[in-house]
């Protein structure tokens, strides 16, 4: 086991992403993950790593897009307004099947908006924020710990399934310090044929594209896409359950929310009440089964969110509505205080008296 | 045992520095921990805050809204987060800078001139590490051993010249 250092979220994140192998880091600076930026701009240069800062976002995330072309690690990280110029980007390094990181330190939205933690990119980040028919696999870290081991799975699952991948986070965990243990140094294992490397005039010239003019061509690619996602469903969701079995409030939250929600959860506890949490560490794939499951027992669903109720959705669809599914919520920056949880677990508790 | 912590001041005071050494020094005792600065423009010349919690289980929700320590060090700060304190929780004023007293009688309250003690020793700057030298010899949330190792964390390098300073600060507080 390694030793723990003590580490901000966003550095967390950079110095996972460089022990994952990823030697390119594109971007532009935003708070709250500019520690992220910074933090490359110091270590990559001695690595041999490419550390640059793009003139806008639009054109970071395109840098990518092409070092992910050519077989590489790659990534790009900003807060949520930049995340809104990237998306151009994303959905054509979605349509061109390539594996890439986007990190997304939410702050509070829309427009400029603040720069105080937020999870209002949940619909951005979850039903495709580009246009056109795409997921990305989204991962939530909850801790400064999950910024590091979050960071090597996404690589790995982007590499895997050639799906670009978003770490979303927010403002407080991406600026809190924890103890980290880091991931061990690894790199991608899977190969990649299609990427644009030369062909030494050996083989046949690999084509990264996302323009298909004919139709049936178009139509084919995704749907071999979808089924690619249908995997990734299949066998790449995660979450984490506390206290649910007996449960008869479940409460939903992920990331800052889910660690106010835990006290929460504690708390009605110690007053009698059996509350539970169920925390997606991926909200796509979302865990559907797990909620499905605890529907069949608890009274209701509590959705914690720092939004005005989007995750809430995914909430009534997993457990299709046959439990009511009340949120709980602040938004511009606020967090829920476990005290506003806790209310709301015991009003769902006693709802249905 | 869990001890919620709420140091607070003017940007500049040295309020993140002294969370973060309280952080450090949690890290090297084996604890839980966590450290939240408020990040924002209220750090421009306003109040600045971080929270630290030092557990021996996991740490729950990092943000402190009910502390069981308040370090207050300017009036503002102790004018926000006094009614915040847990009952039975402490409060340790900045007595050089904030002349008036504590209103609630529920909770413990250390006056410390931590202002004034930083100047006799030549180091005006270091009030904050005399609070925190304060702050362990009352509550013992963490050792007053191998106070230099946790410094060493957080003063960098360059500035390793520091260290002997930023030690008798603490041990002024410690002994006041």
């Amino acid at each position: 086991m390694s030793e723990k250092v003590l580490m901000k979220g966003n550095e967390a994140i950079a110095e996972a992403a460089i022990r994952a192998g990823c030697r390119h880091y594109f971007g532009y600076p935003i708070t709250p993950q500019t520690e992220l930026a910074a933090y490359m701009a110091k270590r990559m240069p001695k690595i041999d790593g490419v550390f640059l800062q793009a003139e806008s976002e639009i054109a970071a995330i395109n840098m990518v897009y092409g070092v992910s072309s050519a077989g590489l690690r790659v990534m790009t990280s900003s807060s949520s307004p930049g995340v809104s110029l990237k998306q151009e980007g994303i959905s054509y390094i979605a349509g061109s099947d390539l594996p890439a990181l986007i990190v997304n330190v939410e702050r509070g939205g829309p427009g400029l908006g603040g720069i105080q933690p937020s999870q209002s990119d949940y619909f951005q980040a979850t039903k495709g924020g580009g246009h056109g028919d795409y997921h990305l696999i989204v991962l939530t870290p909850a801790s400064v710990q999950e910024m590091a081991d979050l960071t090597a799975l996404a690589f790995d699952l982007s590499d895997k399934y050639r799906v670009p991948a978003m770490l979303l986070a927010d403002g407080t965990i991406g600026q809190m310090m924890e103890p980290v243990e880091l991931p061990a140094e690894s790199g991608c294992t899977v190969e990649k044929p299609w990427a644009v490397t030369g062909t030494k005039m050996q083989r046949r010239h690999n084509i990264v594209n996302s323009l298909y003019l004919v139709p049936e061509e178009l139509e084919r690619t995704n749907i071999e896409r979808f089924e690619r996602y249908a995997q990734i469903e299949a066998n790449e969701v995660r979450y984490e359950k506390f206290m649910t079995e007996d449960a008869d409030v479940c409460v939903v939250a992920f990331g800052i929310a889910a660690r106010v929600s835990k006290n929460a959860v504690i708390a009605a506890r110690n007053e009698g009440i059996k509350a539970g949490l169920i925390r997606p560490i991926t909200v796509w794939p979302f865990p559907k089964k797990a909620i499905a499951e605890a529907a069949k027992h608890v009274k209701g669903f509590v959705s914690v969110e720092l939004s005005m109720g989007q995750m809430i959705e995914d909430v009534r669809l997993a457990c299709e509505c046959t439990r009511p599914v009340s949120l709980c919520s602040r938004v511009g920056g606020m967090i829920p205080s476990p005290d506003e949880v806790l209310e709301s677990i015991k009003k769902m508790n006693g709802g249905l008296k | 045992m869990t001890t919620e912590i709420l140091i607070a001041g003017f940007g500049g005071q040295g309020v993140l520095f002294a969370g973060k050494f309280l952080a450090y020094k949690g890290l090297l005792e084996n604890r839980h921990l966590s450290w939240l600065p408020s990040y924002g423009p209220e750090m421009r010349g306003g109040t600045a805050n971080c929270s630290v919690i030092l557990s021996d289980d996991n740490v729950g929700s990092p943000i402190v809204s009910k502390p069981d320590v308040l370090i207050a060090m300017n009036l503002p700060s102790l004018d926000k987060f006094e009614k915040d304190v847990v009952p039975g929780g402490t409060i340790y004023v900045e007595s050089t800078l904030i002349s008036r007293k504590v209103a609630r009688d529920d909770v413990k309250v250390f006056y410390v001139p931590a202002t004034e003690l930083a100047k006799s020793i030549g180091a005006p700057t270091l009030a904050n590490m005399v609070m925190i030298g304060k702050f362990i010899r009352e509550s013992g949330a963490v050792s007053y051993d191998e106070l230099d190792a946790a410094l060493k964390k957080v003063v960098s390098a360059r500035h390793a010249d520091l260290l002997e300073i930023n030690l008798k600060a603490i041990t002024t507080g410690y002994q006041y």
